[in-house]
């Protein structure tokens, strides 16, 4: 399909621009201007239109294909979440820090603090701050705070413990905040090695981040323990949400140790991942953390019953974003957890783990199922009875797409081999999932008599696979024509 | 268990799932969890249908003040949004995708985010883009720690002038690395080039700069890379990208790398987000830029197809020492950058800053004429401009707000010395109209 550049024609004019009902001023100095006009498209509103369209339609997404990426929690995302966020659309941030300004958005305000509350109520936690823009920025908040908290303390810390099964952002994010790293390796039991774990633990330990359930699928039962350990060194415990859709009202981060989480408000609670983005990532904190949260913190005024801003504390590890977060998917997320409720977000937790032990269960005689026991929300297989024939992760994922399936997440965690990990999330249906096992099998049999044809797989997309080197090595990332 | 939102089963295929999971009830599956360590407390409200829960939120978003008349900016602009970006962005196999790892049912997002890295780097003159960042602060925080990283040097230097909000934001970031951040006071609302020559010495990573600055100011620029780089130092533009419509380009003025938000092109206020950071940066830097670069290629067939690229800068793969911990960024809020940029044009966005600037210059001349209101005018302006009043600008501000006037950021709280001083923006949206209650209201508001 052409670029955009491609389909630009000369002096084409888009969208009408609102007439001047000002005079025309006198025009600024040539030289803070530039020299030529940016080459931005130049195309009709019809053309734009066909363009985005047609390229939307080369997309796979949830609302048109099983979607079960594996730690990325791709549940349908309910259309009145968008009219909902788009009731908030006209308020400007700013108008908040204005002397009497909060009193013109407590409806804003009563969101966000609401949001808070219902989010430290299934964590556990005592305040929650919503600046965070997504996972990593809350993580990276969070290791702030953690730091924050050493400081305060006259602690010196050095180092954050991660298990190797760890998502690739809690070591990145744990740099961020100027720590070293140390990597505990994965028991044969699934689980972060207890007793490896304990030798590593000393004094210089900032924290310990953990995932749990973790990236297996998997529910620590030592969590306790390991929170123990970590605190008798003084050491926090990072919760990453990631996976919390497994746990809602079962289990709370806040109740087995857990001192920080941040929590991914376009997995867990059904707001939609954009190809990439907008996020949101709360932290939740325990109180001996709240003096260190972000600026501003909204605090509700007992005196007279309004939320009001506070921007100014010492101890506070500054600002991490703009504003107040990204609020219009925090609107979404509100809505979706007011709309389901206690139960429904119960619900929720509960029918995602047995979606994911039923595909479990219905594939572990077809793919090699390196811990083989009851797991939460997903499910990671390997590929390595496929291997054998030649036959690789990738190569399935291949072959899922032309069946009309977006592939689970293949080579994560890093710690599986050949690693296929299946979320199928609580919104699929028996139908769907029961489709979907008996084409995941079409491929196992497949691989056994027919390694070779995985080759040249996809066939029904717009593209075949693509030279992954070679787009390194040209570093084209801008169209020069 | 009745069913409730989107979770399809019914009692009986629960059974026929668990009878196959070779369990028999539900809670079994959570026998991992010790029962010690259950949840005790779990207090949130029953749900209710979605006619109900919309309504709620109704009700809640009127307890916001509506029909403001926006005269404030502060990196936050009350742009036009022309329908097409709403339709299209809302087009669900945009929005109900994610990040596309599996290029070749991604083809529609991957190739969006080409036409927007492009976009990006013909509106900066810079030769390559990121697919975004979170925002405008966070990707100035990042380009300040690219540079430490490309050169080796741990100084930063940021003119005063850059908005407070992303210096904020900036020392947040540098706090844990071995970082020096000095800010530049302001001299009459511009970078203060004496100062500069002391603090930029050969331990400088970067400056920091940004135009349009907080004051409104388009700081004459011209030259200043050549000082930054003879010290071996980036320099690291941020800019509004509106403006660029018609001011001089980061690229044209030597930048190593440019940032800024992209909230005006395209997306809504929405009370500070989402919206997306851009940075470009000279090619050079490829290897060094964080977050997630779309790049082109050929499929086995030799057909044009887009990849996710140069991944071994990102955390997935390189963990603690990726280029930054960044994963998920504002991709949809890029796309509607991009789609803004594409319907408004070539022509369209030279036009729209015109507008802006012309709306600005006629309010500034207006408010010139209060008495006790005078205008700083030490540099030209693009669509926001300070004006000092005869009394702290925060009372000004509240009198007006009471009259559903946000009349502009005050600056007292951000600069000693400036109680009285007042940022005022006017974008496109603002009538003639608009103006005039403005200059009225702030007349009756001098004179109690």
């Amino acid at each position: 399909m052409q670029l955009i550049y491609e389909k630009s024609v000369s002096g084409r004019r888009g969208v009408m621009l609102p007439a001047s009902d000002v005079p025309s001023a006198a025009s600024l100095p040539q030289n803070l201007l530039r020299a030529d006009t940016a080459n931005l498209p130049e195309i009709s509103e019809l053309d734009l239109v066909r363009h985005f369209t047609n390229l939307s339609r080369r997309n796979f997404s949830v609302d048109t294909n099983f979607y079960p990426l594996g730690s990325c929690t791709m549940k349908y995302n309910a259309k009145v979440l968008e009219n909902a966020a788009a009731l908030f659309a006209p308020f400007h941030p700013l108008t908040a820090l204005l002397p009497g300004g909060d009193s013109l958005c407590q409806g804003s305000l009563g969101m966000l603090y609401d949001l808070g509350q219902m989010l430290a109520d299934i964590t556990g936690m005592d305040e929650v701050t919503t600046q965070p823009l997504a996972g990593a920025h809350g993580e990276m908040t969070g290791m702030l705070l953690v730091a924050a908290y050493h400081k305060a303390k006259g602690n010196r810390k050095k180092y954050v413990v991660v298990p190797d099964s760890s998502h690739g952002t809690n070591p990145a994010s744990a740099a961020m905040a100027g720590y070293e790293i140390i990597t505990i390796p994965t028991a044969p039991y699934g689980d972060m090695d207890l007793e490896l774990f304990r030798q590593a633990m000393n004094g210089e330990v900032a924290a310990v981040m953990m995932t749990c359930p973790n990236t297996l699928g998997l529910f620590n039962p030592y969590i306790k323990d390991i929170a123990d350990i970590a605190h008798s060194h003084d050491a926090l415990m990072y919760y990453d949400g990631a996976n919390l859709n497994a746990i809602m009202g079962k289990v709370r981060p806040g109740d087995v140790g857990f001192d920080v989480v941040h929590l991914n408000l376009h997995k867990t609670f059904g707001t939609p991942h954009g190809g990439g983005g907008p996020g949101s990532g709360p932290v939740g904190v325990k109180k001996s953390l709240i003096p260190f949260l972000p600026m501003p913190r909204i605090i509700h005024d007992e005196v007279d019953g309004k939320l009001k801003l506070q921007t100014d504390n010492e101890q506070s590890i500054g600002r991490t974003a703009n504003f107040f977060g990204n609020f219009g998917v925090m609107v979404k997320a509100y809505t979706y957890m007011i709309m389901l409720g206690r139960e429904g977000l119960i619900q929720a937790s509960e029918q995602a783990v047995l979606n994911a032990n039923y595909i479990k269960e219905k594939l572990k005689a077809y793919y090699d199922l390196p811990y083989d026991k009851t797991c939460m929300h997903e499910v990671v297989f390997s590929a390595s009875n496929q291997l054998a024939k030649g036959v690789h992760a990738i190569d399935i994922a291949k072959f899922l797409i032309d069946k009309g399936y977006h592939p689970p997440t293949v080579y994560f965690p890093l710690i599986v081999k050949e690693a296929i990990m299946i979320e199928p999330t609580e919104t699929e249906s028996k139908q769907t999932m029961d489709a979907f096992i008996e084409v995941m099998i079409e491929a196992a049999r497949l691989a056994e008599n027919s390694p070779d044809s995985f080759a040249a797989m996809p066939v029904t997309m717009p593209v075949t696979r693509l030279d992954e080197t070679r787009a390194a090595r040209s570093q084209t990332v801008c169209y020069l024509g | 268990m009745e069913t409730s939102h989107y979770c399809p089963h019914t009692p009986e295929e629960i059974q026929e799932m668990l009878a196959a999971t070779g369990v028999g009830s539900i809670e079994e599956l959570f026998d991992s969890i010790p029962e010690e360590l259950r949840c005790k407390r779990f207090n949130l409200p029953p749900g209710m249908s979605e006619f109900e829960t919309y309504n709620r939120l109704k009700q809640l978003c009127s307890e916001n003040c509506q029909d403001l008349s926006l005269f404030i900016g502060g990196g936050y602009y009350d742009h036009i949004i022309p329908a097409a970006v709403d339709h299209l962005s809302n087009r669900a196999e945009f929005y109900t995708a994610y990040t596309p790892y599996q290029p070749e049912c991604s083809q529609g997002t991957l190739q969006a985010l080409f036409e927007y890295q492009t976009a990006i780097c013909r509106l900066t003159g810079l030769d390559v883009s990121n697919a975004s960042l979170y925002d405008g602060a966070t990707a100035l925080a990042e380009a300040a720690l690219m540079a430490i990283r490309t050169t080796n040097r741990s100084r930063i230097v940021v003119d005063g002038c850059v908005s407070p909000i992303a210096r904020q934001v900036l020392a947040t970031y540098l706090s844990h690395h071995d970082a020096e951040l000095v800010e530049l006071a302001p001299l009459d609302g511009l970078l203060n080039r004496a100062e500069l020559i002391h603090q930029l010495d050969d331990q400088a990573a970067a400056l920091l700069v940004q135009y349009p600055n907080v004051f409104g100011c388009i700081d004459d620029f011209t030259g200043l890379a050549d000082q930054v780089h003879a010290k071996g130092a980036l320099l690291v533009t941020a800019v509004y990208p509106v403006a660029l419509g018609i001011l001089k380009s980061p690229g044209e003025l030597g930048a190593d790398i440019a940032v800024g938000d992209g909230q005006s092109l395209g997306n809504p206020l929405s009370f500070g987000g989402p919206s997306f950071g851009f940075m470009a940066a000279r090619k050079s830097h490829i290897r060094n830029i964080p977050g997630r670069i779309v790049g082109e290629t050929v499929d086995k067939n030799g057909k044009r197809g887009f990849v996710l690229t140069l991944q071994a800068r990102e955390q997935h793969i390189k963990r603690h020492k990726a280029t930054s911990n960044i994963c998920s960024n504002q991709s949809l809020c890029a796309l509607r950058g991009l789609i803004f940029l594409s319907a408004v044009g070539k022509q369209g966005l030279a036009d729209l800053a015109r507008l802006n600037y012309d709306k600005a210059e006629y309010t500034k001349s207006s408010l010139a004429r209060i008495p006790g209101v005078t205008v700083l005018q030490t540099a030209p302006t693009f669509n926001e401009f300070t004006i000092s009043l005869p009394k702290p600008a925060v009372q000004v501000v509240e009198a007006l707000l009471a009259r559903g006037v946000v009349a502009g950021l005050p600056l007292g709280s951000f600069y000693d010395g400036s109680e009285n001083l007042l940022v005022v923006t006017v974008t496109e949206k603002r009538t003639r109209k608009d103006i005039e209650l403005l200059v009225k209201e702030l007349e009756v508001v001098l004179c109690n």
